[in-house]
Protein backbone atom coordinates (compact mmCIF):
# COMPACT_ATOMS: atom_id res chain seq x y z
CA UNK A 1 0.00 0.00 0.00
CA UNK A 2 1.34 3.24 -1.27
CA UNK A 3 2.23 6.74 0.82
CA UNK A 4 -1.05 8.38 -0.74
CA UNK A 5 -3.30 5.99 0.06
CA UNK A 6 -2.64 5.88 3.50
CA UNK A 7 -2.96 9.41 3.72
CA UNK A 8 -6.12 9.20 1.72
CA UNK A 9 -7.12 6.75 4.37
CA UNK A 10 -6.32 8.73 7.28
CA UNK A 11 -7.74 11.58 5.68
CA UNK A 12 -11.08 9.82 5.46
CA UNK A 13 -10.69 8.39 8.84
CA UNK A 14 -10.83 11.75 10.55
CA UNK A 15 -13.46 13.29 8.61
CA UNK A 16 -15.81 10.33 9.81
CA UNK A 17 -14.83 10.52 12.78
CA UNK A 18 -14.49 14.70 13.07
CA UNK A 19 -18.24 14.65 11.44
CA UNK A 20 -19.70 11.46 13.39
CA UNK A 21 -20.42 9.53 10.35
CA UNK A 22 -20.69 6.16 11.46
CA UNK A 23 -18.84 3.97 8.57
CA UNK A 24 -20.48 1.21 6.40
CA UNK A 25 -20.49 -1.93 7.99
CA UNK A 26 -20.21 -4.97 5.27
CA UNK A 27 -21.37 -8.72 6.36
CA UNK A 28 -20.22 -11.37 4.64
CA UNK A 29 -22.90 -13.89 5.27
CA UNK A 30 -23.21 -17.33 3.31
CA UNK A 31 -23.89 -20.93 3.94
CA UNK A 32 -21.16 -23.01 6.19
CA UNK A 33 -18.11 -23.71 4.40
CA UNK A 34 -18.52 -20.85 1.16
CA UNK A 35 -15.24 -19.35 2.15
CA UNK A 36 -16.52 -16.47 4.26
CA UNK A 37 -13.27 -16.35 6.75
CA UNK A 38 -10.61 -17.22 4.07
CA UNK A 39 -12.34 -14.21 2.24
CA UNK A 40 -12.84 -11.61 5.02
CA UNK A 41 -8.58 -12.51 5.94
CA UNK A 42 -8.27 -11.63 2.20
CA UNK A 43 -9.68 -8.27 1.81
CA UNK A 44 -8.21 -7.46 5.47
CA UNK A 45 -4.91 -8.96 4.75
CA UNK A 46 -4.70 -6.98 1.55
CA UNK A 47 -5.38 -4.01 3.03
CA UNK A 48 -4.51 -3.60 6.47
CA UNK A 49 -1.58 -6.95 6.78
CA UNK A 50 -4.06 -8.23 9.51
CA UNK A 51 -6.01 -11.43 9.47
CA UNK A 52 -10.06 -12.23 11.04
CA UNK A 53 -10.01 -15.25 12.05
CA UNK A 54 -9.14 -18.95 11.83
CA UNK A 55 -10.23 -21.53 8.40
CA UNK A 56 -10.71 -25.06 8.26
CA UNK A 57 -12.35 -27.59 6.25
CA UNK A 58 -14.69 -28.50 9.25
CA UNK A 59 -17.97 -26.35 9.06
CA UNK A 60 -18.91 -24.10 11.42
CA UNK A 61 -15.46 -23.18 12.45
CA UNK A 62 -16.20 -19.02 13.01
CA UNK A 63 -18.89 -19.54 15.69
CA UNK A 64 -18.61 -15.58 16.44
CA UNK A 65 -19.40 -12.64 15.08
CA UNK A 66 -16.65 -10.79 14.00
CA UNK A 67 -15.64 -7.38 13.39
CA UNK A 68 -12.50 -5.86 11.37
CA UNK A 69 -13.02 -1.83 11.90
CA UNK A 70 -11.74 0.87 9.57
CA UNK A 71 -10.70 -1.01 6.13
CA UNK A 72 -9.91 1.17 2.87
CA UNK A 73 -9.98 -0.61 0.05
CA UNK A 74 -9.37 1.63 -3.22
CA UNK A 75 -10.13 1.03 -6.84
CA UNK A 76 -8.58 1.35 -10.11
CA UNK A 77 -10.33 4.92 -10.83
CA UNK A 78 -8.71 6.04 -7.29
CA UNK A 79 -12.03 5.86 -5.82
CA UNK A 80 -12.38 4.19 -2.19
CA UNK A 81 -14.71 2.85 0.49
CA UNK A 82 -14.00 2.64 3.92
CA UNK A 83 -15.75 -0.14 5.96
CA UNK A 84 -15.89 -2.51 8.68
CA UNK A 85 -15.68 -6.07 7.35
CA UNK A 86 -18.49 -8.22 9.51
CA UNK A 87 -17.08 -11.90 9.20
CA UNK A 88 -20.19 -14.40 10.33
CA UNK A 89 -20.96 -17.62 11.11
CA UNK A 90 -22.41 -19.69 8.27
CA UNK A 91 -26.24 -19.91 8.07
CA UNK A 92 -28.59 -23.03 8.14
CA UNK A 93 -31.54 -24.17 9.79
CA UNK A 94 -30.13 -27.36 11.16
CA UNK A 95 -26.68 -28.49 13.21
CA UNK A 96 -26.38 -32.12 14.29
CA UNK A 97 -23.19 -32.56 16.22
CA UNK A 98 -22.77 -36.16 15.10
CA UNK A 99 -21.85 -34.04 11.83
CA UNK A 100 -18.73 -33.17 13.81
CA UNK A 101 -17.80 -36.47 15.25
CA UNK A 102 -17.29 -37.70 11.15
CA UNK A 103 -14.57 -34.83 11.36
CA UNK A 104 -13.14 -36.84 14.09
CA UNK A 105 -14.48 -34.67 16.96
CA UNK A 106 -14.67 -35.98 20.14
CA UNK A 107 -18.21 -36.12 21.61
CA UNK A 108 -17.84 -33.57 23.89
CA UNK A 109 -15.84 -31.47 21.45
CA UNK A 110 -18.16 -32.22 18.83
CA UNK A 111 -21.41 -31.07 20.78
CA UNK A 112 -19.37 -27.36 22.64
CA UNK A 113 -19.17 -26.77 18.86
CA UNK A 114 -23.02 -27.32 18.01
CA UNK A 115 -23.74 -25.46 20.68
CA UNK A 116 -21.58 -22.48 20.01
CA UNK A 117 -22.54 -22.91 16.29
CA UNK A 118 -26.34 -22.51 17.07
CA UNK A 119 -25.34 -19.03 19.10
CA UNK A 120 -23.45 -17.69 16.33
CA UNK A 121 -26.15 -18.29 13.89
CA UNK A 122 -28.50 -16.90 16.19
CA UNK A 123 -25.86 -13.95 16.64
CA UNK A 124 -25.68 -13.36 12.59
CA UNK A 125 -29.24 -12.94 11.64
CA UNK A 126 -29.29 -10.58 14.87
CA UNK A 127 -26.41 -8.53 13.38
CA UNK A 128 -28.71 -8.55 9.91
CA UNK A 129 -31.29 -7.17 11.41
CA UNK A 130 -29.52 -4.65 13.38
CA UNK A 131 -26.38 -3.74 12.48
CA UNK A 132 -25.86 -4.13 8.20
CA UNK A 133 -25.78 -1.44 5.70
CA UNK A 134 -24.30 -4.03 2.79
CA UNK A 135 -24.02 -7.42 2.01
CA UNK A 136 -21.37 -10.35 0.20
CA UNK A 137 -23.55 -13.23 -0.10
CA UNK A 138 -20.69 -15.61 -0.71
CA UNK A 139 -21.52 -19.41 -2.12
CA UNK A 140 -19.44 -22.55 -2.96
CA UNK A 141 -19.54 -22.45 -6.63
CA UNK A 142 -19.25 -26.51 -6.79
CA UNK A 143 -22.89 -26.24 -4.93
CA UNK A 144 -26.21 -26.29 -5.50
CA UNK A 145 -26.84 -22.29 -5.17
CA UNK A 146 -31.21 -23.58 -5.15
CA UNK A 147 -30.73 -24.37 -1.52
CA UNK A 148 -33.55 -23.36 0.93
CA UNK A 149 -31.56 -21.72 3.17
CA UNK A 150 -29.93 -19.61 0.34
CA UNK A 151 -33.29 -18.32 -0.99
CA UNK A 152 -34.26 -17.82 2.57
CA UNK A 153 -31.37 -15.36 3.02
CA UNK A 154 -31.57 -13.55 0.12
CA UNK A 155 -34.92 -12.78 0.39
CA UNK A 156 -34.22 -11.56 3.96
CA UNK A 157 -31.66 -9.53 2.60
CA UNK A 158 -33.88 -7.75 -0.19
CA UNK A 159 -36.64 -7.59 2.33
CA UNK A 160 -34.14 -5.19 4.65
CA UNK A 161 -32.96 -3.21 1.01
CA UNK A 162 -29.36 -3.72 1.68
CA UNK A 163 -26.89 -3.87 -1.53
CA UNK A 164 -26.28 -7.35 -1.89
CA UNK A 165 -22.89 -8.52 -3.93
CA UNK A 166 -23.27 -12.28 -4.70
CA UNK A 167 -19.78 -13.73 -4.43
CA UNK A 168 -19.19 -17.56 -6.05
CA UNK A 169 -15.88 -18.80 -4.46
CA UNK A 170 -13.78 -21.56 -5.37
CA UNK A 171 -13.88 -20.66 -9.23
CA UNK A 172 -10.70 -22.73 -8.87
CA UNK A 173 -12.12 -26.20 -8.73
CA UNK A 174 -13.05 -28.49 -11.54
CA UNK A 175 -17.16 -28.46 -10.87
CA UNK A 176 -17.34 -24.63 -10.06
CA UNK A 177 -20.36 -23.39 -12.12
CA UNK A 178 -20.81 -19.57 -11.51
CA UNK A 179 -22.92 -19.35 -14.43
CA UNK A 180 -25.68 -21.47 -11.81
CA UNK A 181 -24.95 -19.19 -9.08
CA UNK A 182 -26.30 -16.05 -11.48
CA UNK A 183 -28.92 -18.09 -13.06
CA UNK A 184 -30.21 -18.32 -9.32
CA UNK A 185 -29.92 -14.87 -8.39
CA UNK A 186 -29.88 -13.38 -11.58
CA UNK A 187 -31.26 -9.75 -9.88
CA UNK A 188 -27.70 -8.83 -8.38
CA UNK A 189 -24.72 -8.02 -9.13
CA UNK A 190 -22.03 -11.25 -9.29
CA UNK A 191 -18.25 -12.06 -8.99
CA UNK A 192 -16.82 -15.04 -9.53
CA UNK A 193 -13.39 -15.83 -7.52
CA UNK A 194 -11.22 -17.85 -5.66
CA UNK A 195 -10.49 -16.36 -2.24
CA UNK A 196 -8.17 -18.77 -1.24
CA UNK A 197 -5.99 -18.31 -4.44
CA UNK A 198 -6.82 -14.12 -4.72
CA UNK A 199 -8.23 -15.07 -8.55
CA UNK A 200 -10.23 -12.27 -9.37
CA UNK A 201 -10.35 -11.12 -6.12
CA UNK A 202 -9.36 -7.11 -7.78
CA UNK A 203 -12.81 -7.16 -9.69
CA UNK A 204 -14.60 -7.69 -6.58
CA UNK A 205 -12.80 -4.50 -5.00
CA UNK A 206 -13.92 -2.95 -8.08
CA UNK A 207 -17.23 -3.78 -7.30
CA UNK A 208 -17.18 -3.01 -4.04
CA UNK A 209 -16.08 0.26 -4.11
CA UNK A 210 -18.94 0.69 -6.84
CA UNK A 211 -21.69 -0.95 -5.40
CA UNK A 212 -21.35 -0.17 -1.38
CA UNK A 213 -20.63 3.48 -2.10
CA UNK B 1 -57.72 -47.73 19.26
CA UNK B 2 -54.83 -49.52 17.50
CA UNK B 3 -52.21 -46.57 16.72
CA UNK B 4 -51.50 -47.10 13.00
CA UNK B 5 -47.51 -45.95 12.68
CA UNK B 6 -46.68 -42.96 10.65
CA UNK B 7 -46.85 -39.11 11.07
CA UNK B 8 -48.64 -36.20 11.73
CA UNK B 9 -48.83 -33.46 9.12
CA UNK B 10 -51.37 -30.42 10.40
CA UNK B 11 -52.27 -28.49 7.26
CA UNK B 12 -52.40 -24.52 8.40
CA UNK B 13 -54.70 -22.37 6.46
CA UNK B 14 -53.68 -18.79 5.51
CA UNK B 15 -56.98 -17.55 7.57
CA UNK B 16 -55.31 -19.12 10.50
CA UNK B 17 -52.21 -17.58 9.73
CA UNK B 18 -53.24 -14.04 9.08
CA UNK B 19 -55.09 -14.08 12.65
CA UNK B 20 -51.36 -14.81 14.61
CA UNK B 21 -48.90 -12.23 14.94
CA UNK B 22 -45.10 -13.15 13.66
CA UNK B 23 -44.06 -14.79 17.41
CA UNK B 24 -47.34 -16.85 17.84
CA UNK B 25 -46.50 -17.98 13.79
CA UNK B 26 -43.59 -19.08 15.03
CA UNK B 27 -44.15 -20.59 18.42
CA UNK B 28 -46.96 -22.38 16.29
CA UNK B 29 -44.26 -23.80 14.09
CA UNK B 30 -41.69 -24.69 16.19
CA UNK B 31 -43.45 -26.58 18.77
CA UNK B 32 -45.51 -28.85 16.06
CA UNK B 33 -42.45 -29.77 14.53
CA UNK B 34 -40.52 -30.17 17.74
CA UNK B 35 -43.25 -33.06 18.70
CA UNK B 36 -41.96 -34.95 15.41
CA UNK B 37 -45.11 -33.54 12.91
CA UNK B 38 -44.13 -31.66 9.33
CA UNK B 39 -46.23 -28.52 9.11
CA UNK B 40 -47.40 -27.50 5.74
CA UNK B 41 -48.20 -23.90 5.54
CA UNK B 42 -50.84 -23.04 2.64
CA UNK B 43 -49.21 -19.21 2.81
CA UNK B 44 -45.61 -19.33 3.66
CA UNK B 45 -43.94 -16.74 6.26
CA UNK B 46 -42.67 -13.17 5.32
CA UNK B 47 -39.12 -12.63 5.28
CA UNK B 48 -38.73 -11.43 8.75
CA UNK B 49 -40.53 -13.84 10.38
CA UNK B 50 -38.11 -16.76 8.11
CA UNK B 51 -35.04 -14.62 9.75
CA UNK B 52 -36.42 -15.19 13.06
CA UNK B 53 -38.10 -18.53 12.88
CA UNK B 54 -34.04 -19.31 11.57
CA UNK B 55 -32.95 -17.66 15.30
CA UNK B 56 -35.35 -19.57 17.33
CA UNK B 57 -34.67 -22.37 15.94
CA UNK B 58 -31.15 -22.19 16.47
CA UNK B 59 -31.94 -21.63 20.29
CA UNK B 60 -34.03 -24.58 20.82
CA UNK B 61 -31.72 -27.39 19.38
CA UNK B 62 -30.25 -29.75 21.92
CA UNK B 63 -27.74 -32.71 21.43
CA UNK B 64 -29.43 -36.23 20.86
CA UNK B 65 -32.53 -34.09 20.60
CA UNK B 66 -34.17 -31.51 18.30
CA UNK B 67 -31.34 -30.56 15.59
CA UNK B 68 -33.43 -27.82 13.55
CA UNK B 69 -35.38 -27.59 10.94
CA UNK B 70 -35.76 -28.76 7.03
CA UNK B 71 -37.90 -26.15 5.28
CA UNK B 72 -38.83 -25.80 1.27
CA UNK B 73 -40.77 -23.20 -0.33
CA UNK B 74 -41.03 -22.41 -3.74
CA UNK B 75 -38.88 -19.01 -5.40
CA UNK B 76 -40.80 -16.09 -4.18
CA UNK B 77 -43.07 -14.90 -6.63
CA UNK B 78 -42.15 -10.85 -7.17
CA UNK B 79 -45.71 -8.94 -8.83
CA UNK B 80 -45.85 -5.47 -8.85
CA UNK B 81 -49.42 -4.17 -8.21
CA UNK B 82 -50.21 -2.03 -11.25
CA UNK B 83 -49.91 1.66 -11.71
CA UNK B 84 -49.64 2.87 -8.64
CA UNK B 85 -46.73 0.15 -7.59
CA UNK B 86 -45.03 0.77 -11.23
CA UNK B 87 -44.75 4.71 -10.24
CA UNK B 88 -43.62 4.37 -6.38
CA UNK B 89 -41.27 1.63 -7.53
CA UNK B 90 -43.79 -1.18 -5.11
CA UNK B 91 -43.02 -5.03 -5.06
CA UNK B 92 -45.03 -7.30 -3.60
CA UNK B 93 -43.38 -10.35 -2.54
CA UNK B 94 -45.81 -13.04 -2.33
CA UNK B 95 -45.32 -16.24 0.65
CA UNK B 96 -45.81 -19.14 -0.68
CA UNK B 97 -46.92 -23.17 0.56
CA UNK B 98 -44.37 -23.49 2.51
CA UNK B 99 -43.14 -27.23 4.28
CA UNK B 100 -41.65 -27.49 7.50
CA UNK B 101 -40.49 -30.61 9.90
CA UNK B 102 -37.67 -31.95 11.57
CA UNK B 103 -33.82 -32.17 10.15
CA UNK B 104 -33.73 -35.49 11.11
CA UNK B 105 -37.21 -36.47 9.80
CA UNK B 106 -38.06 -34.56 6.54
CA UNK B 107 -35.52 -34.60 3.53
CA UNK B 108 -35.77 -32.56 0.21
CA UNK B 109 -35.68 -35.38 -2.76
CA UNK B 110 -35.26 -32.89 -5.63
CA UNK B 111 -36.06 -28.93 -6.05
CA UNK B 112 -37.11 -27.49 -8.98
CA UNK B 113 -38.61 -24.21 -9.83
CA UNK B 114 -42.53 -25.36 -9.77
CA UNK B 115 -42.31 -28.83 -8.07
CA UNK B 116 -40.67 -29.66 -4.63
CA UNK B 117 -40.06 -33.57 -3.92
CA UNK B 118 -39.64 -34.33 -0.25
CA UNK B 119 -39.59 -37.76 1.98
CA UNK B 120 -40.65 -38.28 5.41
CA UNK B 121 -39.61 -41.14 8.21
CA UNK B 122 -41.51 -41.52 11.06
CA UNK B 123 -39.06 -40.84 14.28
Amino acid sequence: MNLLVRTKQKISQFFNVFFGKRVCRIGIYGPPNAGKTTLANRIVRDWTGDAVGPVSEVPHETRRVRRKQDITITGKNGSSITFDIVDTPGVTTKIDYKEFIEYGLEKEEAVKRAREATEGVAEAMHWLREDIDGVIYMLDATQDPFQQVNIMMVGIIESRKLPILIVANKNDLPDASPARIKSAFPQHPMVAISSLEGTNVDELYEKMTAYFR
Amino acid sequence: MEMIQGVQIDLISAERLDRLTAMEKIRLILDDVMEGNIVVLEKGLAPDEQSKLIEITMREITPDGFSGIEMETYPVKESSDGFLAKLFGGKRSEARLTVIGPANQLKTIKKEKDLISAWVSSK
